[in-house]
């Protein structure tokens, strides 16, 4: 079995294609910082006219832990498509080029092969997250230094105190990692049906793309869908940088307003793993390879 | 001589088609065992159910004396095979997909084992270059030699010329009547044209439609003195029983459609020729097929298959 | 209707009754905090705004005569009512150009203060009206009201402790109204659903802002470098 996941990594980091993923994330990350670095303050006056209104803010907000915030906001909406370019192509792209049915002629159960197959695409996930972490996260705070963290919500600001968030980013890349495993295991059963790679990762994008229109829609008839649609789940990484508040309206330091949405949406991607994992070994284990 | 491969009433049904229709056959140590049929005749899905590619809808395989269903993972250790076209990692060089494939078949050759085995399918001196590099005939070289590194006593090959000149199909040729005189392994080898078979087979089994035509030993079936000639007369079962009841009757091969089958030395012909007459059989034809090949093209590309046809 | 009349006119007669008195009282205040050249200061600031979810913060507030205020936030960022925090004592009664009118006297936290209405003179002062209740016996300021043209109403409330001498509070409450506050979602990028969310914000909701700093280590008239007042 531990072959088996060395040959599975081997062969994605062998992989041009791989690299993609990795260079589309530096990339973007370094333009975004060269722009903050360089234009950082219209952006922030653009974000912080409404709070202008009655508070000022007194102090730069922008730092390292802010910058990170903006990139995982807008880059973890993204990054399934890197993730599905991958995990999409893990069965399809060995159908595709042939080589799956001597694969599945080697002394292996097909059990085997699929957690292996899944383990090599989630140790891929997981690096891309990584990576984005020391990009994202540890680049921007030797670039932009420490702060206090503040960020605006739709109907309030949180000011996170710099010693403070830390480990919160280390909280939101664990579970944006779990996340990502679940865009994952959808693109590796999506991959299980097609004999070609183009397909799994277009399936796999367009679930994810026609789901989080409906989690973002503010429509009352979808939103009693919403908790069920697993994007909705995706995004709860943000729960770790909310604050809760005492009675004198303090906010805690070291409290997050909702844990127990992060536990539920850790369940229910966890459940999601299981369910196309398992889906896709109940189902592969059945069929007959003609590709 | 120990049975390597023994299949039992094998049959795969793909919705309406039946693709492999209670086949039997059995292949023994050290056979170069020829597996002929038209393409779409149910060699592939045969070899396929071989290597559990695909679920058997009946029947029973057995492979060294062993359960295919029960002792799949034994039995695939000990087996080399090349599958339809010889795909392999394009983006990784020859040398890396020998090392990759000798791992997942559970061996860990040196640099100098995995080179003599590039060598040996004469790919050594492009052992680094990216396979997406290389040739039709390159490949299938490669695919071979993945077949092989990690030393398996079944070894199946599954149309191993396919796209190759006429260089490239000798070379295969050579390549499998080498190792299966110097180290006495077992090749199945498919193929839809009998001229790439007759030359290395020593059994040989036909098939079409699902259905098994003939096995039997090659030097028999393939002796190019012996022809096959075909009887059509006024009233075949009358034809047919005189014949069997004259010194013509181990000849006879079966009758099929309105045709009595006989194989023969083609010096028997006049002799034959004249004992029809005596017997009072009313000719309409006697045809010579000159070749196993050319009944073989006969019978395949018919509609029809033989009654019995034993040796 | 005649009795509001009765109230406003006995109220502008006591005001001019008083209006000389409290000069000279302000004036008095003003001298006391006039011995203070510059000071620096730890504090903690607590911020209770309804939109706003902020922990308790250690600051360090610098002052450098005439008006140089500056409050520093370790981590960098504070969040401060509009106006508010450079509304300090001395920055209200600067200038000596006032009226100051007597409002009578007020209990504040249990001490009897003299309330004043300082008016300035300069029409295009951001200030329209400040209120202060003075502490007579110790000249000290206890609450002052300040009507600003563009930022609205703020509240100082004061308390003082050993640095009273200085007129140097150890503790401000600053009270102020404050807007609505909200984002798009768009924006946010919150898929939260609605609900929840202005549950949240009703919890937030209906509050009068506050930011509440407490004073210790003051270090008075030891000198306070410019550059720390450059932001």
């Amino acid at each position: 079995m531990l072959t088996l996941i060395q040959i599975e990594l081997y062969k994605i980091f062998r992989r041009p294609r791989t690299y993609i993923a990795f260079g589309a994330i530096a990339s973007l990350i370094l333009i975004i910082q060269f722009g903050l670095k360089v234009d950082g303050k219209s952006y922030t006056d653009f974000l912080m006219k409404d709070i202008g209104g009655s508070m000022v803010i007194d102090g730069n907000i922008i730092n390292g832990y802010l910058i990170c915030y903006i990139m995982l906001q807008l880059l973890l909406v993204h990054v399934p498509l890197l993730v599905a370019l991958i995990a999409a192509d893990m069965i399809s792209g060995e159908a595709n080029m042939g080589t799956l049915r001597l694969l599945l002629s080697k002394p292996y159960s097909r059990t085997e092969l699929l957690l292996a197959k899944f383990l090599a695409a989630t140790v891929y996930t997981i690096m891309l997250l990584i990576w984005l972490a020391i990009l994202a996260l540890f680049l921007s705070m030797w670039i932009f230094g420490l702060g206090d963290l503040f960020l605006m919500k739709s109907s309030y600001v949180v000011l996170i105190n710099q010693n403070d968030v830390f480990w919160r980013y280390a909280g939101a890349f664990v579970f944006a990692a779990l996340a990502m495993v679940t865009v994952a295991s959808l693109g590796f059963f999506l991959s299980i049906f097609a004999e070609n790679s183009i397909g799994p990762i277009v399936a796999t994008m367009s679930v994810i793309v026609f789901f989080t229109i409906l989690s973002t829609l503010n429509i009352p008839i979808f939103n009693a869908l919403k908790p069920y649609l697993f994007t909705t789940h995706l995004i709860s990484w943000k729960e770790f940088f909310d604050l809760k508040v005492n009675d004198a309206n303090e906010a805690i330091i070291g409290s997050i307003q909702n844990p127990q949405r992060i536990i539920t949406s850790a369940l229910v991607l966890l459940l999601h793993i299981v369910g196309f994992v398992g889906g896709a070994i109940f189902i592969f284990n059945k069929k007959d390879v003609l590709s | 001589m120990q049975q390597i491969v023994k299949v039992t009433d094998l049959s795969k049904q793909f919705k309406n088609l039946t693709a492999v229709n209670r086949l039997s056959f059995s292949v023994n140590e050290g056979d170069v065992y020829g597996f002929l049929g038209q393409n779409g005749a149910g060699k592939s899905t045969s070899i396929r159910m071989m290597l559990t590619l695909i679920e058997p809808t009946a029947g029973q395989i057995e492979i060294f004396g062993m359960d295919l269903s029960k002792h799949r993972r034994e039995i695939l250790r000990n087996i080399g095979a090349v599958i339809e076209k010889p795909d392999v990692y394009k983006y990784l060089s020859a040398y890396d997909n020998l090392q990759l494939f000798a791992r997942l078949s559970g061996i860990k050759p040196t640099r100098k084992q995995l080179m003599e085995q590039l060598e040996m399918v004469g790919l050594a001196q492009r052992a680094d270059d990216k396979v997406k590099t290389f040739s039709q005939g390159m490949k299938q070289r490669l695919g071979i030699g993945i077949a092989l590194v990690h030393n398996p006593q079944l070894i199946i090959l599954d149309e191993p010329t396919n796209g190759l000149d006429p260089q490239g199909i000798a070379d295969i040729r050579n390549l499998i009547l080498h190792l299966s005189r110097e180290s006495n392994k077992t090749f199945v080898v498919s193929s839809h044209l009998l001229s790439e078979i007759e030359q290395i087979a020593t059994r040989v089994l036909i098939i079409d439609k699902g259905k098994k035509l003939v096995e039997g030993n090659a030097s028999e079936l393939l002796d190019p003195t012996q022809t096959i000639v075909e009887l059509q007369t006024f009233d075949n079962a009358f034809a047919l029983q005189q014949l069997k009841a004259s010194k013509w009757a181990d000849k006879v091969q079966g009758h099929r459609n309105n045709t009595i089958v006989i194989k023969l030395d083609r010096r028997e012909i006049p002799s034959l020729h004249t004992d029809l007459a005596n017997m009072q059989i009313q000719l309409l034809s006697l045809q010579p097929r000159h070749s196993l090949e050319d009944y073989f093209l006969q019978v395949t590309s018919g509609n029809q298959h033989v009654d019995t046809y034993s040796n | 209707m005649h009795k509001l009349f009765f109230l406003v006119v006995a109220f502008q007669f006591s005001v001019f009754a008083h209006a000389q008195d409290m000069t000279g009282l302000v004036m008095k205040v003003k001298a006391k905090l006039d011995q203070v050249n510059d000071y620096e200061a730890d504090g903690n600031m607590k911020t209770d705004v309804s939109f706003i979810k902020a922990p308790i913060g250690k600051v360090k507030i610098y002052f450098k005569k005439p008006n140089k205020f500056r409050l520093k936030k370790e981590g960098g960022i504070s969040l401060l009512p509009r106006g508010g925090v450079s509304v300090n004592m001395s920055s209200i009664i600067a200038t000596n150009d006032f009226v100051a009118l007597s409002a009578g006297d007020q209990v504040v936290n249990g001490t009897v203060c003299k309330v004043v209405k300082l008016l300035p003179m300069n029409e295009s002062s951001e200030i329209v009206l400040t209120t202060l209740y003075i502490d007579e016996a110790n000249l000290l300021v206890r609450k002052a009201i300040t009507t600003t043209k563009e930022n609205g109403t703020y509240e100082m409330e004061m308390s003082y402790g050993s640095f009273a001498k200085f007129g140097l509070p150890e503790k401000v409450i600053f009270s102020f109204n404050t807007k609505d506050y909200k984002l798009p979602k768009g924006i946010t990028l919150e898929f939260d659903d609605n609900e929840k969310a202005l549950t949240e914000a009703q919890k937030l909701k209906n509050k009068k802002g506050r930011v509440e700093i407490t004073y210790t280590n003051y270090i008075v008239n030891k000198g306070v470098a410019d550059a720390v007042f450059v932001k």
